[in-house]
């Protein structure tokens, strides 16, 4: 049987041209535009993540300071920060903001397999959020469970938003769960259905193989979740006993007997270890191609490179019980586990050391979302070796539950993938928008945001050292720890409201790009991707006019011996030796 | 979680092997005009099927997870196991010729004969509903005796697999109503007979679902 | 340029910040040298790592940075120098992972010779129970918890007669002697964690865990609850006093047993009343309180409630701050009750007095102080009843103008600063959200109206 490129077969495309302003950029199914309102969408629950952060600061760096803060609403406000940033921020604008966005575009397809469920997914996931922020004003208010929504202290008296706010907190994560599953059903049967003629796996940018694996770890690790938001529903509701042991809470029985708190952590952390993966694999893809392109060299060991985004996402799934080395699960799991996230190093290493390989003789431009990208390395080696003290169960009976912790996951699952987020908006808006953004603008923004983050992040593993233990609403007076550690608190905060404030200049220079910012060239970074190659800046409808792309060679063709350019785009033949710009590009 | 551990470990090692052989013998920065064999398409199959397969080892994963709960709560002291209403036997019985008459339907719709699939629809719908509403008697069977889905674990797992089952196959059932209406309508022949290949491969798969839950919990 | 530069800054800087800090590990105050030894390897391993890829990677920025005539290397891969750093990262995550599973290995293999103690943690409160001279614990269940039973006990097992109860948040142990730690949760998840014996693990509601270690230190440690329990975890705290052997030995024969605690009479109200003529000069006749000479209401309250702060005022917990002018006045008064038995019986005489409410003498905004209340409802109950299990007195109907003394007290650390009264500390802890003068009285105006 003969191939057929299927991304030819344009029946199999449900193809709709939109018609008005409301199908057109409302009920739309063009990837793009609903990569965008994805962006959108979770960038907003973002900034709410952030504002509450800087509550939660504010109490720490200047305990009962200020009157709108105390133990219920603080609990609340590290609950709904965690759970925000993790699931609808970067979940969501990875997969299904940069995934809708350079999916098609890097494969060279017209859009999603499937666009109707595309636009479904992100009207789910828009539900998830409203649902979310319902649980603010309910009343109880949101939960307070942490994010981690441990069981039985999530469904208890105890905890604040007891009555309706762990409800809606489930039932949110539940209808996330759906949108995702829409969303990534889409991601992975495009990625191996709709590449387009000569892009075969092998030649897919890392981009497209981080989100493409992310997608996988997500579809299979999601249903976890799932299975322990429904079971703990259910112990909440009708009082079944799947987590709830016999237990006598605040001087009452609530009647429940012989359930297994330990067996909602092996579920939720089943989802929970994947999870920083679906969030790291994706970033790590980004920051591989942001670095080639701008120090114009091929990123050094693209097979190992993927290779080692595979192994990651396999080893992904039996290191969970890492996050349980003190919760009293068998301690002889101990040495399973540590094994293997110990293990987990070694690809994760040569990640890094092909970040840095390919900056090697390269030939760096150090335009804003360079910055960001090696900014990025930096970060993730911090957060990356403070993995290795945790990961060590040994080590991790000082530190678990300390400041440590909270500093390690912030570093490397906070700093890290928002600097590829930054950096990759960067990148990429003169083909998302048709402008340019301010320069001088984003140098600012990333120099306050990553010496900024440093300077809270770096100090906070201080803290963890000495014994601070994480999710206290205050300390009060110890014999165990210096006052200074309330100076080093108070400065973090400081650190952390500045980060925070200069975010502003990034919705400056997005505001400003829209209204002034001068015609984006449509390639500006001369890259050899497909999507800087569409006929229209920014694409069209269908991406492609007439004639979908052929793709003839890998991502990364920058500065090959013998050709005057140092770049060759993926959809220029062979058998061409362009010796200037502008040949042997078709269009 | 030894369960959800193996059912995940077998669907990914499939995935990275084929993930591996198509990557471990390329040199991906040698440029070559593009030829008949440089594109990979993965499985020849059509997107539709790819995305069922997708969402099939999602629900495997699910179901897997749910398993391996059931197993870690079995082995906790407070466990009774449950004696099944006999008449599962009878809508097991029920989903498994639910399961043949699709694929009868689908035989005659591949084979090109759409005209005369309407007979096995229809039987593989009221089969269908008729096993969804024998779960509900057994439901009931239950509660008049006394058993109610708090009052032990192995009660509540029964519930809780048997009415995600359930919800499962309704949403099977969207699929098949859509189906339907199609061949009604006179529609398309291929999209009908693509159609029906879709719903009764998902059929089989919630048969086999069935099968391992129900063995699972006679066994338990 | 400059991001080269900084990035060399944020080395030396983060290096020089490592050698700097005041901030780190407490002294080691148990076996667990292991512990930091590893510690002290992952720095060393991954500190080399840190300061040599990121310096490389700040040499590659100034000396490959762009310039005009300048082109990048082709080089897709090399194979040599992929494997060499795969070997060198697998040997280096080794070195660190080996050491790390030998002491876990200590960790999760007790001496034969530990002695037990078990931990019981409940929203927010810790307690202990020794095994006594049978060196055997009792059965215990969850669902045979109440207040006259806080620790579920069986009463018919004979394990458990001699059990030593503990019931505040100060344990104690002999120094240089191994001690497995049986954790036992009543609630939720809790967390047993002494920043200076470097272990900890958590307490599993419908199991039992465990951790050992052996002090080899003297001296009085902080317990923290570690793992989110609630509204109050910050305020879940305890103690571990180490000290030598006699000292343990004296400490644990004056405490009482099960049995003893079963058998104690209860108190008699009529022996109580002759004490009680002390008492009434200020606290009234009918325990009703007295404004003008500062005593509040007493009748009505909660008799444990009552009995701890006698002891507390005995003791010295209560009503030893130089500024608190009026618990120096009743300390004295205090003292002259000699023993508990004497305690018991003027409290049951107290528990025979009308329960009339206290005039309401502050006002305030109650809107506010309902809201305020919300806090408060988690352990004094929605209608400031007070419960037992969560250490909480009454509050509703009891005298405000000394409720609100009391708040602002805690607030200043007049009362519940002293290290052995844990409740007034967890009091002190909440009180804090009470900014000013004017929220305290709307608070105790909402009380007015329970």
């Amino acid at each position: 049987m003969g191939y057929v490129a299927i991304a030819d077969r344009d029946h199999e495309i449900e193809h709709h041209d939109p018609q008005t302003f409301i199908t057109k950029y409302v009920w739309s199914q063009d990837h793009k535009v609903i990569a965008i309102q994805y962006a959108g969408t979770a960038i907003f629950v973002g900034v709410i993540a952030l504002i509450l952060s800087a509550m939660m600061r504010l109490q720490l760096g200047f305990p009962d300071t200020f009157s709108f803060i105390n133990p219920e609403n603080y609990y609340q406000f590290i609950t709904m920060h965690g759970m925000i940033m993790v699931i609808y921020l970067l979940t969501a604008l990875f997969l299904g903001g940069f995934g809708n966005y350079l999916i098609p575009l890097m494969c060279g397809s017209r859009d999603m397999v499937f666009p109707y469920l595309n636009m479904l997914s992100y009207w789910v996931y828009l539900l998830s959020v409203i649902i979310l922020l319902i649980s603010f004003f309910v009343p109880g208010g949101s939960t307070g469970a942490g994010w981690t929504l441990y069981p039985p202290q999530a469904i208890l008296p105890g905890t604040p938003g007891v009555e309706w706010g762990i409800l809606l907190m489930l039932g949110s994560l539940a209808v996330f769960i759906v949108a995702f599953t829409m969303g990534g059903l889409n991601y992975v049967t495009t990625v191996l259905q709709a590449r387009c003629r000569g892009m075969t796996l092998m030649r897919m940018p890392l981009s497209v193989w981080g989100i493409f694996i992310a997608t996988i770890l997500g579809l299979l690790a999601f249903p976890a979740l799932l299975v322990s938001a429904i079971m703990m529903l259910l112990d909440k509701t009708i009082a079944t006993s799947f987590f709830m042991p016999a237990i006598s809470s605040m001087g009452v029985d609530p009647g429940h007997t012989g359930g297994s708190p330990i067996l909602f952590q092996h579920l939720f952390w089943f989802f929970g270890h994947p999870e920083v993966y679906i969030v790291a694999l994706p970033a790590f893809g980004i920051v591989s191609d942001l670095l080639s392109t701008h120090a114009r060299k091929n990123i050094f060991g693209y097979r190992m490179m993927v290779w080692a985004i595979i192994a990651i996402g396999g080893l992904s799934f039996i290191v969970w019980a890492h996050h349980m080395y003190v919760s009293g699960m068998n301690p002889y799991f101990g040495f399973f586990f540590a094994t293997t996230t110990l293990i987990i190093a070694v690809p994760t290493a040569i990640k890094v050391y092909n970040w840095v390989l390919t900056l090697w003789e390269g030939n760096i431009h150090l335009r804003v979302p360079m910055l960001f990208a090696i900014a990025f390395i930096f970060t993730f080696i911090h957060g990356g070796l403070t993995g290795l003290f945790l990961g060590n169960v040994t080590i991790d009976l000082p530190l678990s539950d300390t400041y440590f912790v909270v500093a390690h996951f912030h570093m490397v699952m906070g700093v890290s993938p928002v600097l590829v987020v930054f950096g990759a908006i960067y990148h990429w808006w003169p083909k998302i928008t048709g402008r340019m953004y301010n320069e001088t603008l984003g140098k600012w923004h990333f120099w306050m945001t990553f010496l900024g983050t440093y300077s809270i992040y770096l100090p906070m593993h201080y803290l963890g050292f000495a014994g601070v233990p994480r999710r206290y609403f205050a300390m009060g007076n110890t014999d165990f720890l210096p006052e200074s550690a309330q100076t080093l608190n108070a400065s973090i905060t400081l650190s952390a409201l500045f980060v925070a404030a200069t975010q502003i200049l990034f919705f400056v220079n997005v505001f400003w790009s829209l209204r002034k910012g001068p015609k984006a060239d449509p390639n500006p970074w001369d890259a050899t991707t497909l999507e800087w190659q569409t006929p229209d800046t920014p694409p069209k409808h269908g991406n492609w006019g007439h004639d979908l792309p052929e793709c003839h060679r890998w991502a990364y063709d920058y500065s090959v011996p013998g050709y005057e350019d140092d770049f060759i785009p993926q959809n220029v033949p062979a058998d061409v030796a362009p010796v200037g710009r502008d040949h042997g590009v078709e269009h | 979680m030894e369960i959800g551990l193996i059912v995940l470990a077998t669907m990914l090692a499939t995935l990275l092997g084929w993930l591996l052989k198509q990557s471990f013998n390329t040199q991906p920065w040698v440029a070559e005009a593009v030829d008949e064999a440089s594109y990979q398409a993965p499985f020849n199959a059509r997107p539709k099927l790819v995305a069922l397969t997708t969402f099939l080892a999602v629900a495997t994963s699910f179901f897997a997870l749910i398993l391996s709960a059931y197993s870690l709560r079995m082995e906790l002291g407070d466990w009774i196991p449950l004696t099944e209403p006999q008449l599962l036997w009878v809508n097991t019985g029920v989903l498994v010729l639910a399961s043949v008459a699709f694929q009868w339907t689908r035989n005659l719709a591949v084979s090109g004969r759409t005209s005369q699939i309407k007979p096995g629809l229809f039987l593989a719908g009221v089969l269908t509903v008729a096993f969804l509403v024998g779960q509900l008697i057994a439901w009931q069977q239950l509660n008049a005796s006394g058993q109610y889905m708090t009052s032990n674990p192995s009660n509540a797992f029964f519930f809780l697999l048997t009415g995600i089952h359930a919800l499962h196959i309704l949403g099977g059932m969207y699929v098949w109503a859509r189906a339907t209406i199609k061949t009604l309508n006179g529609g398309d022949a291929v999209e009908v007979s693509h159609s029906i290949e879709l719903c009764t491969i998902y059929w089989h798969f919630l048969l086999l679902v069935w099968l391992v839950l129900f063995g699972l919990m006679l066994s338990t | 340029m400059p991001l080269a530069v900084v990035l060399i800054l944020l080395v030396v800087g983060s290096l020089v910040f490592h050698v700097l800090s005041p901030w780190t590990f407490t002294p080691l105050a148990s076996n667990w040298g292991l512990i930091d030894f590893t510690i002290d390897i992952t720095f060393w391993v991954t500190g080399a790592v840190f300061v040599a890829v990121n310096l490389f990677m700040a040499y590659c920025v100034i000396k490959f940075r762009y310039k005009k005539d300048a082109r990048a290397t082709y080089e897709p891969e090399n194979k040599k120098l992929e494997t060499w750093l795969t070997a060198l990262t697998a040997v280096g995550v080794a070195a660190m992972l080996t050491p790390g599973l030998f002491v876990w290995a200590d960790f999760v293999n007790v001496p034969e010779d530990a002695h037990e103690v078990e931990a019981v943690g409940q929203q927010w409160h810790w307690s202990y129970r020794y095994p006594g001279d049978d060196g055997r614990f009792g059965e215990v269940d969850a669902e045979r918890i109440s207040a006259d039973n806080p620790f579920g006990m069986d009463p018919d097992d004979p394990n458990g007669q001699d059990d030593v109860l503990v019931m505040h948040p100060e344990a104690r142990l002999p120094i240089n002697k191994p001690v497995k730690f049986l954790l036992r949760s009543k609630d939720v998840l809790h967390d047993f964690a002494i920043a200076q014996f470097r272990v900890k693990m958590d307490l599993v509601p419908g199991m039992e865990t465990f951790l050992w270690l052996t002090p080899t230190e003297l001296g009085r440690f902080e317990l923290l609850c570690e793992e989110l329990c609630g509204i109050a975890h910050h305020t879940m705290r305890g103690a571990v006093i180490v000290e030598e052997q006699d000292d343990f030995d004296a400490w644990l024969a004056a405490q009482a047993t099960y049995s003893e605690i079963n058998a104690q009479p209860a108190g008699n109200a009529a022996v109580g009343a002759a004490q009680y003529a002390v008492c009434a000069a200020c606290h009234g006749q009918q325990g009703e309180g007295l404004a003008a000479l500062n005593a509040p209401k007493i009748a009505g309250q909660d008799a444990w409630y009552m009995k701890r702060q006698l002891q507390n005022y005995k003791s010295g917990s209560r009503g030893a701050h130089p500024d608190d002018t009026f618990g120096k006045q009743m300390a004295p008064m205090a003292a002259m009750l000699l023993d508990d038995t004497a305690i018991n019986n003027v409290i049951a005489h107290i528990q025979t007095f009308p329960d009339e409410p206290a005039p309401a003498t502050i006002e305030g905004n109650v809107a506010n102080g309902a809201k305020l209340y919300n806090i408060c409802a988690y352990c004094h109950g929605a209608a400031g009843q007070g419960i037992q299990a969560m250490n909480a007195p009454r509050a509703a109907g009891m005298t405000d103008w000394y409720l609100a003394r009391q708040l602002q007290n805690f607030k200043d650390g007049v009362r519940g600063a002293h290290p052995t009264d844990f409740y007034g500390f967890q009091m002190g802890l909440m009180a804090n959200v009470l900014h000013d003068e004017q929220a305290i009285n709307d608070l105790v105006a909402y009380i007015n109206t329970l």
